[in-house]
Formats: structure tokens, sequence, C-alpha cells
């Protein structure tokens, strides 16, 4: 097998997106979009079902994001264009679910950022405690800086991101270590606020409930395939990024989640906007606290920021292929970056953040998610059907198939139903949207498709056409 | 303090607004179309992978 790496398309001839980036700028990107779910979102849990079910949800969804990655990492691997699980969904699925799993990955990402950037500006209000002081300049900065850095350029948008990322999740290993963890009694007291009398206080549906927001602690790492079309390896830099970026989520989880126990009771826990500020605080250390502070904004900055990125990839994707109007599908020709697509969505992120609110923000976020899990779960085993191990160049093979596509489906299941306990109307509105929307695609907008164009990969027929 | 850098806020996007909307303006009056749309899914995979087992 060989393999030749060729420059990128010349300027002036062909303008396309720049293959720049390494396995560091991949951490960045899907670390980057996750880690602000530690600084809030995963406690919400724990209102649901108790700090233990905030645990149990921990390592349950850490399995389900798992198996997402391995699963992502040989698919995207192999699949290696911008659009992510969209390039993916059109060469092993077909036009339809492509469709749908692009509206599903802009919907993530783009009500994410809005989460993000009313959490940024809510954080300062908060710290200010200025009366007539509002979000509102906070999250518009938030929002247009970001894009302006996304539109001049992906290096130096996922430089920055890798930068405020580390700090962000360093902080959480200085108050970890901080704490005395080693140590029960002097600073942590988990043995009395968590105790068999209150560990779960709704039993075990109080743990189903919970993986509504269990989620957040790793929600968005599959955004990493958004960057294949601008990293310099594929084959290696994705699994690499990805799965260290999951490790790393992993370890942080845990240490939030031990250090957030054992300063609070389940009961504010779970009600928190800032479980990692607060935890800050309650140790009594100004420095802790602003350190803290500092990060949950650097954090919420982050996830931003690599939402837009993949946002603006999936949304420039279903351009490229005459899904919407080709005019999305421009690339600045002195930046390379999909630069129509980071402007057209800037206004929405701007108008939902200023009239949704974050709970609305998060629910589309997580449900547009876990649609798309879901959607990858049957995607493995279809690639796996159609080309067997052998037929095509993986630059990564992930290991026990069919167990982490079986374990990822049921894992969803039961996610749907906690987020049906929660939020049903949404769930039902959501539903209904994406068939509505599959029916304009179907009847209208597909007669608009290069059929034979879309199907890009240099792969042999699947096994059995 | 925080009433200015709320004022500094909305200057910052205003003026990153209009830059952002210039530049597009520049871009899009500088290049054709068929240039800037001229970007293929999978064009360097296909040429730079040779899928030989």
């Amino acid at each position: 097998m060989t393999t030749t790496v060729l420059e990128p398309a010349i300027h002036g001839d062909r303008v396309s997106l720049l293959r720049v980036l390494g396995p560091a700028h991949v951490w960045a990107l899907g670390v980057g979009i996750v880690l602000v779910g530690e600084f809030t979102g995963w406690n919400f849990s724990a209102d649901k079902g108790g700090a233990l079910a905030a645990l149990i949800v921990c390592w349950i969804v850490g399995l389900l994001y798992t198996s997402v990655a391995m699963i992502d990492s040989e698919v995207t691997s192999t699949v290696a264009a911008a659009g992510g699980q969209y390039a993916q969904a059109k060469h092993i699925v077909g036009p339809l679910m492509a469709f749908n799993v692009a509206l599903f990955l802009v919907f993530a990402y783009t009500m994410l950022e809005v989460s993000d950037a009313i959490l940024l500006g809510d954080t300062i209000v908060a710290k200010a405690g200025v009366e007539g002081l509002t979000h509102n300049s906070f999250i518009a900065a938030t929002i247009v800086v970001l894009a302006w850095l996304n539109y001049r350029g992906v290096l130096m948008t996922l430089n920055v991101n890798f930068v405020i990322t580390a700090i962000a999740y360093i902080s959480i290993v200085i108050l970890f270590f901080s704490v005395s963890p080693w140590t029960q009694g002097a600073v942590l007291k988990l043995n009395e606020l968590v105790t068999p009398g209150n560990a779960l206080p709704y039993g075990w549906i109080g743990v189903i409930a919970a993986f509504q927001f269990g989620i957040w602690y790793y929600l968005g790492i599959e955004g990493t395939t958004q960057a294949a079309e601008e990293v310099r390896s594929p084959a290696r830099s994705l699994p690499y990024g990805t799965m260290a970026g999951m490790i790393t989520l992993l370890i942080a989880a845990a240490m939030t989640w031990y250090v957030c126990a054992s300063l609070m009771p389940w009961e504010y826990l779970g009600i928190t906007y800032y479980p990692l500020w607060d935890a800050g605080k309650l140790t009594g250390s100004p420095l802790l606290e602003n350190l803290l502070f500092i990060a949950t904004l650097l954090a919420a900055l982050a996830s931003a920021n690599g939402c837009i990125n993949d946002a603006a990839r999936a949304w420039f994707s279903l351009g490229r292929d005459r899904y919407l109007p080709s005019w999305f599908s421009a690339v600045h020709p002195k930046y390379r970056t999909p630069y129509r697509s980071i402007l057209f969505l800037l206004p929405i992120a701007l108008a939902f953040a200023f009239i949704a609110d974050l709970n609305q923000a998060i629910t589309f976020s997580i449900l547009s998610g876990v649609l798309q899990y879901t959607f990858m779960s049957i995607n493995i085993m279809m690639f796996r059907k159609k080309w067997p191990l052998g037929t095509i160049r993986r630059g990564y093979t992930h290991p026990f198939h069919p167990l982490p596509a079986i374990v990822l489906f049921c894992l969803c299941v039961v996610t749907f139903f906690a987020i049906f306990l929660g939020f049903g109307s949404q769930l039902i509105a959501m539903t209904i949207f994406y068939f509505l929307i599959s029916l304009w695609f179907h009847f209208y907008r597909y007669k608009f498709v290069r059929r034979g164009d879309q199907f890009t990969m240099p792969w042999p027929k699947p096994q059995g056409y | 303090m925080w009433i200015s850098l709320s004022y500094a806020c909305w200057g910052i996007s205003v003026v990153l607004a209009l830059w952002m909307l210039y530049d597009w303006f520049k871009v899009d009056t500088t290049y054709s179309e068929d240039v800037l749309t001229s970007s293929r899914e999978g064009e360097l995979e296909a040429v730079s992978e040779k899928h030989r087992i």
C-alpha cells in the first residue's frame, strides 16, 4: 500500500479548505466543545436522581461516548471529508439520512453555541452583581468575536481553542489537588453528603432520568470529525485526537463529580448553574474562586468556538453537494474558510441567544445530539456489512464489533426515554420537524442534487450490490 | 467598570461584524462564483489515498 501526500489545491485555480491541523488541534476541537459540560450541565443530573445517580450516569454515559469515539474514529478515518457524520451517512446509508444528520449537526452545535454564550453572559453578570447590567452585550461579543476568529482561519481558531481549553482543564486539576482528595474530612465531606439514605433519593427511575443531563459530561466529542478535511493526516490524527480527548474527558468528569459531590449537598448541586465555580468558593480560597470563574468563561468560549467551526462545516458540506443552494459552499480565497456559512449562521445564533432561554437551547442541542448517536450505531453496522474489513483502507479499526454499536443503540434508547420524561413535548415537536423537513428534501430539494457527484470516496462497490 | 466593559463589548461586536461584511462584499466582487465554490469533497483523498489492500 502506498500513500502520497499532495499539496492543497492551488490558490487561484481551485479554492479548498486548508490541510494545516494536527492531532492537538483535533483534541482542542473535541475537548473544547465538551469541557463546558463539566462547568455546568452535568450537575442537573443530581437533581433528577441524586449525587450517586450523577456518578452512575458519568460512567454509563462515558461508555456511550467511548462507543461513539471508537465508531467515529473508524468511519471518519475512512470518510475524511468536511461534514463528518454527514459525509459518512451520505456514503453509507443514503442522501435522506445524510440530510437529516447534517441538520442534527447544525442544530446540535448552533444550540450549544447559543447555550455557551448565554452561560458566559450570565456568569459575568453574576460575578459583577451590578444592577442594570444585562448579559446581552457579552452574548453578542462572544458570538461575533468567535465568528470573526473562525472567519479568519482554522489554524488560529484551533490554536486559541487549544490554549483556553488547556487552561480550563488545568484549573479542574488544580482544584482537585487543592482540596486534598486523598483525605476525607479536611475539606471534602463525601461520607457526610452522600449517605445510603440520600444517595438515590428517587431510586433507579431517578438514575434513568439522570441520563438526560449526564450527556453533558461528554456532549460534542464527536465534533472532531468536522476537521477531517483540514487535518494533515486524517487517518492518524482523527482517531488519535478523538481517543485522547475521550480519555481526558473521562478523567475530568470523575474529578469534577468527586470534588463537587464532596462539597455540596445534592439538593444544591442539582440546581446550581456553576458547580465548579461554587466548589472553588466553598474551598474558601479567593485564588481558587477566581481561577474557577475564569475557567468557566474560558470553557464556554472554547465550546462556542468549536461549535461555530463545526456547524459552519456541516452547512458548507450541504451546500457543496447542492442539498442546499451551492452559494453556501464558497471558500474564502485568502483565509480558506467556509466564510458564507459562518456568516449565515451568525445572526441565527444571535437571534436564538437573545430570545431562547438556556434550558430550551440545551434541550434542543441534546436531542439533536442523541438522534445523531442513534444514527451512528446503525451506520457502523451498515458500514461493516457493506465494506467488511480488508475491502477498503481504514486508518483505525475499532475492537469488539458489534458490541459498541449495540451498547450505543441501547443507551440512546434509554436517553430518549429520559428526555421524554423531562421534555416530552420538545422531543415530539423536534421529531415532527425532522419528518416535515425530510418530506421537503425528498419531494422538492433532491431534484437539484447532482446525484453521481455526491459520492466521492474511491471505494469498491459495496457487498451485495 | 462592568458597565464600561458592556459598552466595549457592543463596540467590538459592531466593528468586527462590519469588518466581516466589508470583507465578504470585497471577496464576492473580486472573485468569480466558480472560483469561490470550486471546492470538491474527496478531491485530495481520491488522488492521495490509494485504496489498494
